[in-house]
């Protein structure tokens, strides 16, 4: 059997002899969000009623880890929380002096972040867009070298190959048929790697979505699919963005299994991603999850959200967030006190003050650069075009230097014959 | 309709200066504003015209272009769509075979990029594929180019895949006046139109009245921005206040540069072109696209063909270089500046000595200048 080849037979039948291909019952995310924390599920397993008294039920509630919360993890996720709540902060200001372009933050969404980052294996791949610059910092990159994008002197700051986290995409949704055709690639090679990819709620109304999605479910690519579903595209709400029940609905029409997730349940989604990943392991095809969060910030730095939605939304979002919702549960069972808190303030500070610390440094500017890499080996247009860039900038240097040396005004001396 | 399209096809006037009404005062205002007053007086005229596109509703667009839109029609006629440029393009041109003039609104350059497949598919083609049946009376507007330290997508000069496309006038403003008349006469235009918006433009303020719109030449029409008899600089959209500095500054060096604002790229206006040519005897065509596969080719083979025995000198190309658009602080190396439009201007053969020697094209010889 090649990776292509599906089980299950599926022969066209005339009505009324026509069956569906595959019960669409299992595929059907929960009818509410999954969750975890404040539900009492226990360290020992059982999935216990949320504080509505709610039970956390549905088809995925049994999760593979037996819904348990392993306190080390939960510790874990704490840490990288805190330390992504200060990241986004430190981010924020940074463009603000001017050393970020532009910043899309992802507070409030740390807990879809975080999970994301940290539930991939290292030979896994990570798709991120330009919000999840912290999925990447989760997963161990420098964060200097993931606002490079940012910074605005390169396009991309790591190293894609070594880190396995592909290019921040910023055209919507484009980056999904990357992850399926390389985990496609990497079945048809033997290799069981999973690739997660990301996207917005804006972006699954994209063609690349279905396609994407579609790709992934014909050919059973071992893909996980993360909606973090922020309310928003830019100012647009999720209600003019689809008609569907859930996003993660979504799922069932192209057959692959939808989960929707309470996207500020770190444990929740870490737990939900880790089954998807799992399944896709084992061969069993693409997941979609959607995240139900919120975009607590504007779009950017740049974007004015009062135009478009209410103090009251936000702050209604704010009683729901990610880190308290974690240390409400790690207090409760006895896991962190006041000087654990503090404890990982101190670890995200010093994290700010590094980043914020180089990311004040002038970054070194190669405008040769332009000209490399455009091709695996330079045009002779190209090269022609570098020679005279270095040209002008000789000239440009060189009549600074004499303007300081004689202290006189001199406007345009480069280039030929004035 | 206004008389929007009446003006005189080849105007070399001032532009500026063209003939106003008394009624409405004239007063700084930004182009992206001139825009905005463009699309709310078309809704106003024809019940026809809709807006649509990403965040132009309660945003009033990522550029505040659209602003109030959706509060003074509605809705219905300036909608925010689901996230998808194909799907905007292809409900668009559903919506024009029903007899609606939409005017599309792209976010950014590159992410007009998924709707593609409609434009030059069906937008392009539909009138001539339909005998005239199907007329794509819709409007794409586009904010494009860079230096505005946009990082990646954000700055692209895509204009040379539209004039590629035959079936879509492409037309770019340059100035306040150009941005509202262009605009309109775009969206009462019964082809398909581009419309280029130079969004580092967007800011840039005139004198202009916003109660009572200067009339500009229609769409196909270049005009003359600036006078001159040394050579032609021939640009448009982002690229016109850098000649307009470049000439400005030639005139030390002793150079009277003539500056040729294209306006729109197709229809092309080869008759303001090469009459400013024949007279000058020298071009130079700026743009901030890359040079090769650019415009600017079209444009000098245009100028050859027309104006060969006029030249003084090979018709020469400052372009943006043969690269993606580069990361915001380098961009300033990509894009054409005054030093490189200058350098240009320089190596236009002066040192020949010779001088203009055909007839026709007007005020006669050159100088040299530099050297
Ligand atoms: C193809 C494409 N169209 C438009 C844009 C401009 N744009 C950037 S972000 C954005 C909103 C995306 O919303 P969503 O997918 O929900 O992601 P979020 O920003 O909320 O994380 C838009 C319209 C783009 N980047 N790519
Ligand atoms: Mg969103």
């Amino acid at each position: 059997m090649t990776v292509l080849e599906q089980p299950g037979a599926y022969r066209l039948a005339p009505p009324p002899g026509w069956r569906p291909r595959t019960d669409p019952a299992p595929l059907l995310p929960d009818a509410a969000p999954f969750r975890l924390l404040g539900t009492g599920t226990g360290p020992d397993g059982g999935a216990g009623a949320d504080a509505d008294g709610r039970a956390a039920s549905g088809a995925h509630a049994g999760t593979a880890d037996g819904g348990a919360l392993d306190p080390e993890l939960l510790l874990r996720l704490h840490r990288a929380l805190v330390r992504g709540r200060r990241y986004n902060q430190q981010a924020t200001a940074l463009t603000k002096q001017g050393r970020l372009a532009v910043y899309p933050s992802s507070t409030g969404q740390e807990a879809a972040q975080v999970a994301a980052g940290l539930v991939l294996e290292e030979r896994d791949w990570l798709f991120p867009s330009y919000r999840d610059t912290l999925a990447a910092v989760a997963r161990g990159l420098d964060p200097v070298e993931v606002l490079t994008l940012l910074r605005g002197d390169w396009h991309g700051g790591y190293d894609p190959r070594a880190t396995r986290v592909a290019p921040l995409c910023t055209p919507l949704a484009t980056h999904l048929p990357h992850a399926v055709g390389l985990a496609h690639a990497a079945r048809l090679a033997g290799d069981d790697l999973v690739a997660l990819a990301l996207v917005g709620d804006g972006g699954t109304s994209e063609g690349d979505f279905h396609e994407a999605l579609n790709f992934a479910a014909v050919w059973r690519a071992p893909v996980v699919f993360l909606v973090q579903n922020n309310g928003f595209a830019i100012s647009v709400p999720l209600a003019k963005q689809t008609a569907a029940p859930s996003l993660a609905h979504k799922a069932v029409g192209y057959g692959m299994p939808g989960r929707l997730v309470d996207g500020n349940d770190v444990a929740a989604m870490h737990s939900a991603l880790g089954d998807a990943v799992a399944h896709a392991r084992a061969g069993g095809g693409p997941t979609l999850v959607e995240a139900v969060t919120y975009r607590i910030d504007a779009h950017t730095n740049a974007d004015d959200a009062t135009r478009y939605r209410t103090d009251g939304e936000v702050a209604a979002w704010r009683e729901h967030d990610p880190v308290a919702l974690l240390e409400r549960e790690l207090r409760s069972r006895g896991l962190l006190d006041d000087a654990g808190v503090a404890e990982a303030a101190r670890d995200a500070e010093e994290m700010a003050a590094d980043l914020r610390a180089r990311m004040n440094a002038d970054p070194e500017l190669r405008p040769a650069d332009l000209f490399a890499d455009v091709y695996a080996a330079p045009t002779p247009q190209l090269t022609a075009q570098a020679a005279q860039l270095r040209a002008e900038l000789d000239a440009e240097a060189a009549a600074e230097a004499g303007a300081e040396a004689d202290n006189r005004a001199e406007t345009r001396t480069e280039g030929g014959g004035r | 309709m206004s008389t929007l399209d009446t003006a005189a096809p080849g105007g070399t006037g001032a532009g500026a200066a063209a003939g106003r009404g008394a009624a409405g005062a004239r007063k700084p205002v930004a182009m992206a504003q001139a825009v905005n007053r463009a699309l709310r007086d078309a809704m106003a005229a024809d019940p026809a015209v809709h807006v649509m596109g990403e965040d132009v509703g309660a945003l009033g667009g990522v550029f505040r272009v659209t602003d109030g839109l959706t509060a003074e029609f509605g809705e219905d006629r300036c909608t925010d769509t689901p996230l998808a440029e194909a799907g905007i393009l292809g409900t668009a041109v559903g919506m024009a075979m029903y007899g609606l003039r939409p005017v599309v609104e792209m976010q950014f350059d590159a992410f007009a990029y998924p709707s593609f497949e409609q434009l030059i598919s069906h937008v392009a083609k539909m009138r001539n594929r339909t005998r005239g049946s199907l007329p794509m009376p819709l409007t794409l507007r586009v904010p494009y180019g860079g230096g505005i330290g946009g990082v990646e997508h954000h700055s692209d000069s895509s204009e040379a895949y539209y004039v590629a496309t035959p079936g879509l006038h492409v037309v770019t403003p340059a100035t306040v006046a150009d941005a509202y008349g262009l605009l309109r006469a775009a969206i009462a235009s019964d082809d398909p139109v581009v419309v280029l918006e130079p969004k580092r433009l967007y800011w840039a303020k005139e004198q202009w009245s916003p109660e009572d719109p200067e009339e500009v030449p229609g769409i196909g029409s270049a005009v003359v921005r600036r006078r001159g008899t040394s050579a032609t600089l021939i640009t448009y959209g982002p690229s016109l206040p850098v000649c307009l500095a470049a000439a400005e500054a030639a005139r030390e060096d002793g150079w009277e540069l003539e500056v040729v604002d294209l306006r729109s790229l197709v229809p092309f206006d080869e008759e303001t072109v090469a009459a400013s040519v024949r007279r000058t005897g020298r071009a130079v065509v700026v743009h901030e696209a890359s040079g090769f596969g650019g415009p600017g080719g079209e444009i000098v083979a245009r100028i050859t063909e027309r104006c060969f025995h006029f030249l003084e000198a090979p018709v020469l190309r400052v372009t943006g270089l043969d690269i993606p658009y580069p990361p915001p602080m380098l961009e300033r190396h990509h894009l054409p500046g005054v030093d490189r439009v200058l350098d240009a201007v320089a190596r236009l053969q002066w040192e020949s000595g010779r001088t203009m020697s055909g007839d026709g094209g007007g005020d006669g010889g050159t100088e040299g200048g530099g050297d």
